[in-house]
């Protein structure tokens, strides 16, 4: 087990000690995100009544920072010690392929929660936001964090190059998040469209998340941690595959 | 005794590429071994398998009887891999580094053999550098300090001294020397064959992903290219008996050549028969380069070996 330990903490130390751009960087990205949104639609839009927009966005913007960093922590910490050759290190060690796996998991869950915190708690100084379910907010932070750590681990495993991994991010997780209901409802999408988002695994994510935090939300929550749970327990299964047959790591 | 490492039937190929070609390998423990061979012969990849870095396409691999896929964790628990390529992370310092390789096995509190390996490396000033600043050399020393945080019963090294100045390869030497005393097995690679002469007690040669000779370096180097002895005689002819030895003459010197000791008794009797008298003497030993050369350039004596 300590084996694990030592992997899972190198894992923290690697984002920690660049915490500047690891952290704070994704941090003020968002909270411009928010105040510029906020200023501009803030009259115009409404998405839940009785809930401002600003309030609808926040929740969403909070969980897309999250998703993009811990997919952020994983993919990068794996592709750079692949392409550098430091990957040896671990793959010469005992640790099994499950302990690998989970290291880098729990890794990316912490990157994203500390970022997730991070900007929750400088919202609190500006706004005004209800928090119906603490468990809620909480269980979806954990298992979308889970997902894209996972989500990571598969693109950088796959990924040869840096650029190829820039286009799993851009051609995948990129339009996934900004079409997930981020920023609007998808009961205000054309049938054509809210019916293509239910497709969409971050929809749930960040649908069930908002849940906790007013109550309302598109679909029941249970439906959301249902699906979610079922995509993070898929991926999960390929991943751990692709490290106990070596993919692309041992060949 | 379990063999330190045992490989059978070893088959590795990368698409069309084959880079190994049924490798047949028994190392016991306690042996200081090299793998020679020419670039792309397949060295790494069989060193690769060993390690667990690599997957064979056929083959089975053991250290210390433990099968190095399906008993990965304890073969890995025992082997110390120095890889060929200098690889480090650059997040941290040489001494985190290296607690964190001795984590890796599970080991909590390995300072004391740390330090250890610290100072017969002559790393001790740098233990708190990053890695990034390190030189080539440097770099070099801390991978063959993390092979050896876990103090593997197995220790394998892939061009451990590539790349390094005389110093360090001396101190480096006598470390590996001193830990295979203390009954580590060692195995390496070395493009440097006075080094594999002098060090390693067995030997097998690498070509095309075969093994094409695997004997004691003495044997080896016995066997594959027999003496010369060069003569400088009182008469400028050579007795007919003795013509057929003949490699070469040169600056009124004859140079022959012998397959053992016993032979040379026998030219000295031939030329006492013809009376003639050696003024000059010399018995050359022909070194590891010699059989190198001759067994990868010439295909036909390998199956001497």
């Amino acid at each position: 087990m300590s084996g694990f330990y030592t992997l899972l903490h190198k894992e923290l130390l690697r984002f920690w000690k660049v915490g500047l751009q690891s952290i704070c960087a994704p941090m003020i990205a968002t909270l411009i995100y928010l105040f510029i949104f906020s200023h501009i639609l803030e009259e115009r839009a409404q998405a839940y009544p009785g809930v401002t927009y600003t309030a609808f966005l926040i929740p969403g913007l909070l969980m897309m920072a999250m998703l993009q960093n811990s997919f952020a922590n994983s993919s990068s910490s794996l592709i750079q010690s692949k392409i550098s050759g430091s990957i040896v290190f671990i793959l010469l060690s005992p640790l099994s392929y499950m302990e690998i796996f989970v290291a880098y998991v729990l890794a990316s869950i912490v990157r994203g929660f500390l970022v997730g915190a991070g900007i929750y708690l400088v919202i609190l100084i500006f706004f005004d936001m209800p928090l119906q379910s603490l468990s809620w907010v909480f269980i979806f932070a954990l298992i979308g964090n889970g997902f894209l750590g996972v989500l990571g681990i598969i693109a950088a495993i796959w990924a040869e190059k840096f650029d190829q991994l820039a286009s799993f991010q851009n051609f995948v997780i990129l339009p996934l998040t900004f079409l997930s209901g981020v920023f609007y409802t998808i009961h205000s999408l054309p049938p054509f469209w809210e019916g293509l988002s239910r497709f969409n695994p971050f929809f749930y994510v960040i649908d069930g998340f908002r849940y906790g935090f007013f109550g309302i939300s598109d679909v029941s929550p249970y439906f959301s941690f249902m699906i979610v749970g079922i995509c993070f327990l898929a991926v999960s299964w390929v991943t751990l595959r692709m490290l106990k047959t070596g993919y692309k790591l041992r060949q | 005794m379990i063999p330190a490492i045992e490989v059978k039937q070893v088959y590795k190929n990368y698409g069309p590429v084959v880079a190994l070609v049924g490798i047949d390998l028994e190392i016991e423990q306690g042996e200081f071994f090299a793998l020679l061979g020419p670039n792309g012969a397949g060295k790494t990849t069989l060193i690769n398998v060993l390690a667990g870095l690599t997957l064979p396409s056929n083959g089975v691999a053991k250290i210390m009887g433990h099968d190095v896929a399906k008993n990965y964790r304890e073969a890995r628990r025992i082997v110390g891999v120095v890889p060929q390529e200098l690889v480090f992370d650059p997040f941290f310092s040489v001494r985190e580094t290296l607690s964190i390789q001795s984590g890796y096995y599970g080991l909590r509190n390995n300072d004391a053999w740390i330090d250890e390996i610290l100072h017969h490396l002559g790393l001790r000033d740098k233990e708190n550098a990053n890695m990034r600043t390190l030189s080539g050399g440097m770099k070099r020393r801390v991978l063959v300090a993390q092979a050896l945080v876990h103090k593997p019963p197995v220790i394998i090294l892939d061009e451990p001294t590539a790349g390094v100045d005389v110093e360090l390869r001396r101190s480096l030497w006598g470390f590996i020397k001193r830990l295979n005393r203390d009954g580590h097995t060692i195995v390496l690679t070395t493009h440097y064959l006075d080094e594999a002469e002098e060090l390693c007690g067995r030997i097998a040669m690498l070509k095309k992903g075969e093994i094409v000779a695997l004997d004691s370096t003495k044997n080896l180097i016995n066997n594959v290219s027999g003496y010369l002895i060069r003569l400088r005689l009182s008469s400028e002819t050579l007795p007919s008996d003795l013509q057929p030895l003949l490699e070469s003459y040169a600056e009124g010197c004859f140079i022959l050549k012998v397959n053992n000791y016993s032979k040379i008794e026998s030219v000295l009797a031939a030329l006492r028969i013809e009376q003639i008298r050696v003024l000059e003497m010399e018995l050359m030993q022909p070194d590891l380069e010699d059989v190198f050369v001759k067994i990868m350039g010439n295909t036909k004596n390998m199956g001497s070996v």
